[in-house]
Parts: structure tokens; sequence; C-alpha cells
């Protein structure tokens, strides 16, 4: 390997971002080594610049984004002096990206296939029908169902899990040197996620493809990466072996970046109940039913953690609860009192005690309203505060969740992902809730703004005893959080209980499966779930 | 990936109102200026009208038809007032009526279009297809029929008028309003127990104000021409008062004697409809541009 010379060489890259007419620096000097088949991965949080990288090193810059310095040598090319039109003749034939979301990437009014012969057929590398010869080669390795007609559907004519494995397929159609996965399995659920891990690692490795792994996930990149980078703002913090890395980082950020996982609530139990769901049916429209005799209690001042993959009914038995959706069958009962079915037949002292939380802090904040007025209204319209009052309110909230006054006049579009999340949670605490309903409130955070919102969320359950009940497809969350756990699958609960109940077998065969695809920071995690599970399907 | 996802708090320059106006109308294309000035010249000589116009709107000044200059500068129409007079004054009746008739069709499509998204379900299918069915007959023609009905006077104008056309401004105002209500601060409202009028006053109409500030441009400039069409045909605003579309109608045998002081009147409502869309199509650029990204 020593002899051969790298297939990319980033020497010294510095690249500037614009906001609001001001040039920021926002990779700030970065050396970067890829041999050929080798994978490295690039971790960080979001705004450490790891995209930015990525696509750097394809020699693209996103619009509003400059290189400034350095050089970008990919066999023997410099990609930051490479005119536009030269370096379209490298994209597609020698290197190709993987977009974070494939249903985005994909024009969903042309079939898969036409997609995927349009680039190596448009640069002249193989006639059309020898193309989708080998597409079906490359599905079937990729493990689609159905490799020979797969490539006749439309996009939305397949699950998020196989897009996302067409689009790798897709990237390496033309057999390209150098792969860039951007978070490809960010979106995803962990039952999906494996499968789409299991298949680009046999594809990289099979065709001996270089690639440069993208994830905030360190367990992800254990899996795929053979050395990793860390990333913080537009900095390398550290560089190592996969395997080096995970067993002893040196530094204290590369720690805190999985610090997440090691959080643990002591779980506790309550004898009272605040919120208890009895045998609820549910659908959308005259449709097939979406919840079907699912059954929860919620004690008080717990947290009860609900988990299953998408579509398993977790979003929609928030709405039952919440009166956007009336159950077809079944009764829930708030604080010892049935509670009416549908919102608009809840008294306003009722819609007062139960809160929701949502997943987007970006769509659940008004992007025209100041936080002043987001968090004054609820106070104005459930407690009747004005003036004075209201403004000494305010700072409390604001205090509560670590913020301070300074953030009362600035709209949503001036705060941090993280910070917007923390103006929901005081708007939701804002009027004394009983009940707050958390719908994945940390999934679109990165791993380090999410732990500080986890622990946001257990101190104010001490201080108020407000009562949670947390949705989520991620396990290390509901270590972190939960007393009790329910897991939904299909629309119905598989299992319930205790979170150390839940979480010791026996399980569940789903409960099973949910665990056991979580990644763990061992690299050899994958290939051993893998064999495992190629062994019980043999036996 | 935003840069601006750290957890630490982020500087924020706030400027004034003014300031931010002035700085992007220094980065206007001479289009915009353009249209600006032509707007603001037209909403001066509205505003000051009796300081601005030499004669009075209705005063009989001299012969009929007389040539331009001398005391006249446009010369004076079929009855003998002064035609730069009667310009002036026009333009504060057509635009005047014209902004009062805009405002109304908005406030009425606006608020229904935006409760139709908000509401959904069968509210929105009946209003949507009634408004269907006021669409179907062509405005200028059913104008004319209701004003035969009601009679013609100035308010029956205005209502009129901003009745046929709040059904387009409902159409807008629901599609866009659409895409807003979906989200999940909507939601939240919701669950909180806000009433539909908050709802749409409050958390929808901030996030659909620049098209819908931009449909206005348009919506005016098209009220503004079906009142002088109407008034050309003698159904609209009624003599003594001076309007730019009757006034055409009223000079119009000049033409024949290859005068062209009845296209004066034409012309003033020209200039008025293309300094007006310069406006629009700058607003529209400016905020389209805004909306990218996050």
């Amino acid at each position: 390997m020593d002899i051969e010379s790298p297939l990319l060489e980033i020497r010294g890259l510095r690249i500037e971002g614009e906001s609001g007419e001001v040039w920021h620096e926002i990779v700030k000097g970065i050396d970067l080594t890829l041999r050929r088949g080798e994978v490295l991965g690039l971790i960080g949080e979001s705004g450490a610049g790891k995209s930015t990288v990525g696509l750097a090193a394809m020699g693209y810059a996103r619009p509003g984004c400059r290189i400034t310095a350095g050089s970008i040598r990919f066999d023997g090319l410099d990609l930051a002096r490479l005119p536009e039109s030269e370096k379209r003749k490298l994209w597609g034939p020698r290197m190709a990206y993987v977009a974070q979301s494939a249903a985005a990437a994909f024009n969903p009014a042309h079939r898969l296939i036409d997609q995927y012969v349009e680039t190596p057929v448009v640069h002249g590398i193989e006639s059309e029908g020898e193309v989708k010869r080998q597409a079906v080669d490359l599905f079937r390795r990729l493990h689609l169902p159905d490799p020979e007609r797969i490539g006749e559907r439309y996009p939305h004519e397949v699950s998020g899990g196989q897009l996302q494995r067409a689009m790798t397929g897709m990237a390496m159609a033309c057999h390209p040197d150098l792969l860039i996965f951007d978070e490809p399995t960010t979106a995803l659920d962990v039952t999906t996620q494996i499968e789409v891990l299991a298949a680009i690692k046999e594809v990289v490795r099979h065709l001996h493809t270089a690639a440069i792994y993208i994830s905030h996930d360190l367990a992800v990149v254990a899996q795929m990466a053979d050395r990793v980078m860390v990333l913080r703002h537009g900095e390398l913090v550290e560089e190592a072996t996969t395997r080096e890395m995970l067993a002893n980082p040196r530094e204290a950020y590369t720690k805190s970046l999985w610090a997440v996982r090691s959080l643990y609530k002591q779980e506790e139990s309550s004898r009272d109940v605040v919120l208890s769901v009895q045998g609820v049916a549910a659908a959308y429209g005259r449709g097939i039913k979406v919840l079907e005799d699912v059954s929860i209690d919620v004690p008080l001042g717990r947290t009860v953690a609900v988990v299953g993959e998408s579509g398993s009914g977790k979003s929609t038995l928030a709405r039952v609860i919440t009166g956007l959706l009336p159950p077809l069958a079944g009764t829930i009962q708030f604080q010892g009192k049935a509670l009416p079915p549908a919102l608009r037949n809840r008294p306003r002292d009722l819609l007062r005690r139960v809160q929701m939380i949502y997943q987007m802090p970006d769509t659940a904040l008004n992007p025209r309203r100041r936080v002043r007025d987001i968090l004054g209204r609820p106070l104005a319209f459930h407690l009747g505060l004005t003036g004075q009052a209201r403004d000494r309110r305010l700072i409390e909230l604001l205090e509560m969740i670590e913020l301070d006054a300074r953030f009362l006049d600035r709209l949503p579009s001036e705060l941090s992902g993280g910070q917007k999340q923390r103006i929901c949670i005081a708007r939701a605490l804002a009027v004394n809730p009983d009940l707050i309903i958390c719908d994945e409130v940390t999934s679109a955070l990165d791993q380090i703004v999410a732990e500080g919102i986890l622990k946001l969320l257990l101190r104010l359950q001490k201080d108020l005893g407000v009562s949670y009940l947390y949705i989520t497809h991620d396990l290390a969350t509901v270590k972190a959080i939960a007393d009790e756990i329910v897991v939904m699958h299909r629309g119905r609960v598989v299992q319930k209980g205790p979170k150390t109940t839940v979480l010791t077998p026996p399980h569940h065969p789903y409960t099973e499966l949910l665990l056991s695809s979580v990644p763990e920071m061992n690299p050899d995690w994958l290939d051993g779930v893998l064999a495992r599970r190629a062994i019980a399907a043999a036996g | 990936m935003t840069t601006g996802t750290k957890e630490i708090p982020t500087p924020t320059v706030r400027r004034g109102l003014l300031a931010t106006a002035w700085r992007e109308l220094k980065r206007a294309p001479i289009s915009a200026w353009f249209g600006l000035a032509v707007v603001f010249a037209y909403v001066f000589v509205g505003v000051f009208a009796p300081w601005v116009a030499p004669y009075g709107e209705a005063e009989i000044v001299g012969a009929q038809y007389q040539a331009w200059g001398g005391q006249h500068v446009f010369g004076t129409d079929q009855l003998g007032r002064d035609m730069l007079s009667r310009l002036v004054f026009g333009a504060r009746n057509t635009i005047g009526i014209a902004f009062l008739t805009t405002a109304l069709s908005f406030l009425i499509g606006g608020i229904i279009g935006m409760i139709a998204a908000i509401v959904g379900g069968w509210l929105d299918q009946v209003l949507a297809r009634l408004v269907d069915v006021l669409m179907a007959i062509p405005q200028l023609v059913f104008a004319l029929v209701l004003l035969s009905i009601f009679g013609t006077s100035v308010v029956n104008l205005i209502l009129i008028i901003a009745v046929l056309d709040s059904t387009r401004v409902f159409r807008l105002a629901r599609a866009v309003a659409m895409n807003v209500v979906v989200l999940d601060f909507v939601e939240a409202a919701k669950l909180q127990g806000e009433n539909i009028l908050w709802i749409a006053t409050r958390e929808v109409l901030p996030n659909i104000l620049p098209p819908m500030v931009a449909e206005f441009g348009l919506r005016f400039c098209f009220v503004f021409l079906t009142i002088s069409a109407l008034s050309f045909l003698g159904l609209g605003i009624q003599p003594p008062t001076a309007d730019w579309g009757s006034m055409v109608r009223e000079n119009a045998t000049l033409i024949s004697y290859g005068d062209i002081t009845p296209l004066l009147p034409a012309g003033a409502i020209a200039l008025l409809t293309v300094g007006v869309n310069f406006v629009v199509d700058w607003f529209l650029h400016k905020t389209s541009g805004l909306k990218d990204g996050h």
C-alpha cells in the first residue's frame, strides 16, 4: 500500500461560508489523505464542517461557500484549481456522492433504473443494456428484494432503506474510485440502518472503492471505517485508526462524543397513575388501523418511553392522547377522569395540563414570532399573566432552560437547533403542565446537544415532578431517560414494563431485533450481528 | 448542516426597520427605483390634488376642445374643463377607489382563504366550490350585470368588484396557507386551544405575507384596469367626477382628428401599471431570494 501514491490528498484546506454578507471560515486548514480502497470516517457534531470537507474532496463548494486556500489532489489533478467543466467529467465516473436523504435525491417522476443508467450513459462509459445488466448484479449484491425488477419501480414504491441502497448502487454505477457517504443512515430506523450498513460495507469491500464516510454517530463509523478523523469547528481534533480511537481516545472532546450513550437514569416507580390509555384503536379516515388495542399507563412524575420503528404507531398514539385524532375504540383517563376524545370538547384547563414537544424544532416554532411572543402567549392565554408578572415568568422560564433574558427578542432563525428545542420545552413548561408528550425530541439534534436536552428534561422532572411520555426510536435515549418502556410494533404493544425488565432477557422477538440492531462501539459488532443472524436464519 | 447550530449564544445584529429598508433600497435595481418614483408621484398628486391642479375638478374654464398650450397645458375637454386638472383629480379618484377595492378584496379573500386552509374538511370544500362557481363567470360581464342590478354608485362599485376579486385572493391565500397549516407550530397552537381567527392572524398570516403583498400589487393593477374599463363603458365612476377611464371615452372623438389628448389618461393608467409591476417584481425577487435555506 505504501508504495502506491494516495488517491486523494488534501493539504491545508480552508473554506469560507457567507452568512449575512460576512464571510466566516468554516474549514480551518484540514489535511486529509485517502489511499485506494480505504474507508475514512469523518465524525463531529453539526457545524463541524464534515459535509463541507466531504464535498470539497470532490472539488465542490456548495453555493455560499468558497475554497480560499489549500490543494485537493485527486489522482494527480488539483481539484481546487481545475475548471468546472473538467471537474464535471470526474463527477459520476470517478467520484460519486451519496446524500443523507435518498428520498430527496431521487427524482420522483422517473423509474429507479432510468435514473441509474443516466450517469454511465451520458459519460459514454457503457451502453444502456450493459449498464442495466450490471445494475441487476449490484442490486443483488446490495440485498435489494427482486433485483431483476426493482429498477422498474418509482422511488415512492420502495421503502426508505431500499431507496438508500438503490442510491448507493447508483453512485457505484460507473465504478468510481472515490465515494462520499454523507450520513446515509441517519434518517433511518435502527432495524433498517443495519441492512443499509451491511450492504454498503459489502459493496465497498467487494469493489475495493475508497470512501469517505461522514456521520455524527461514532458507533456507525466504527463499523464502516478503517481510520477516523474527528472534526470540530472546522478543525481536526484527532485522527487514528478506528480500533485505536475506540480503545483509547486521546482528546476530551472525542470522549464527550459518545457521552450520551453512557447516560443512564436510575429507574424509579410510582404508585399513582397520571395517564391511563386502555384498549385504544385508531385509524386515519376509513383506512387500516394504525393502532390496535393499545394500553399504556404513565406513572406520576415518571417517564414512559414508547419505542418502535417508524410506522409502528408511536406518533399516532401521541395524536390520540392530545385529541387530534379521536380513537375508534378504547378510553383514556387523565388524573382519574375520562379525557374527552376530541380536542374541541376538552376544557381549556385540560389543554393546559397536557403539553407536547415536537421532533423538529425548526417547524415547531413560528419563524415570524419572537421568543417573547412564543412563550408569552401561553402565559397570557392559560394563566392570564400580563405586564410585569409575565415578564418575570418569562425570565424564570428562560433560566429554567439555561438561557437568559437576551434571548427574549430573538427570532427562531437566530437560535441554534438546541436552543430552539429548549424554547419548545419552555413553551410546554410555561403553563405548569402535568404531562408532557415528547415526540422524538432529540432525534434531529446531534449527540452532544441531545445530551444537554436529555439532562435538562431529567432535571426538570426532578424539580417540577412533571410526567413524560417519551416517544423515540433510539434505545440509547431510552436508557438515559426512561423509567418504564413500551415496545410498539405495527400498531400493537409487544412488550412493556419497568426499564430493567424490558432490557434484560428474555425479550420478545421484536424487542430482541430492536436491541441487537443498535450499533455498538466495537468495530466487529456489525459482522458479529450479521453472522449470528445468518446462523439463526439457517437454523 | 449549517454553521449556526452550535450550542453557544450567537450575537445578534438588529437593525432598525428604516435602516433595513434603506439598505435594501440602495441595492434595488433601477427598474424598482423607477417604479417606486412613479407610485410615489401618483400618490402625491392624488393626495394633494386640490393644490396641484390649476383649476377645479368640474369647473368649466373655457371653450370646448381647446388646443394644448397657453393657460391650459393639455387643452380642455368636451365641456371646456381643464384637461390637466381633470387628470390630477382623476388620479385621486381612480387610485383611491382601486386601493379601497383591493384592500377590501384582500380582507375578504385573505381571511376566508386562511380559514378554509386551517379548518379544512367540508367547509374548505364548500368554500372552494363556491369560489369556482363565481370564477366561472367572466369577471367584467359579471360586474356589468351586478352593477345594472344594484345601480351604479361608488359604494356599489367598490363592493361588487371587491367581492368578485376576492375569489382570486381566496385561491392564493388558501394555497399558500395550506403549506403553513401543516407545520407543527400551527398544531401546537391548536393544542393550546387557540381559536381560528388567532391562528389565522398570528400564526399563518405572518408566514404568507410576502406572496400576499406581491399579489396585492398585481391585483391593484387589475382592479384599476377593471374600474377604468367599467367607466369607459359608462357603468363605473359617474360624471362629473373625473376618472381616467371615462375621460378616455368622453374625448375619444378627438382621436379621429389626429389629437392625442384622449391618450393622456390612458397613458397615465399604463404608466402606473408598469410602475407598480416593477415594484412587485422587485419585491417578489427579494422575498423569494430570502426564502432559501433555513
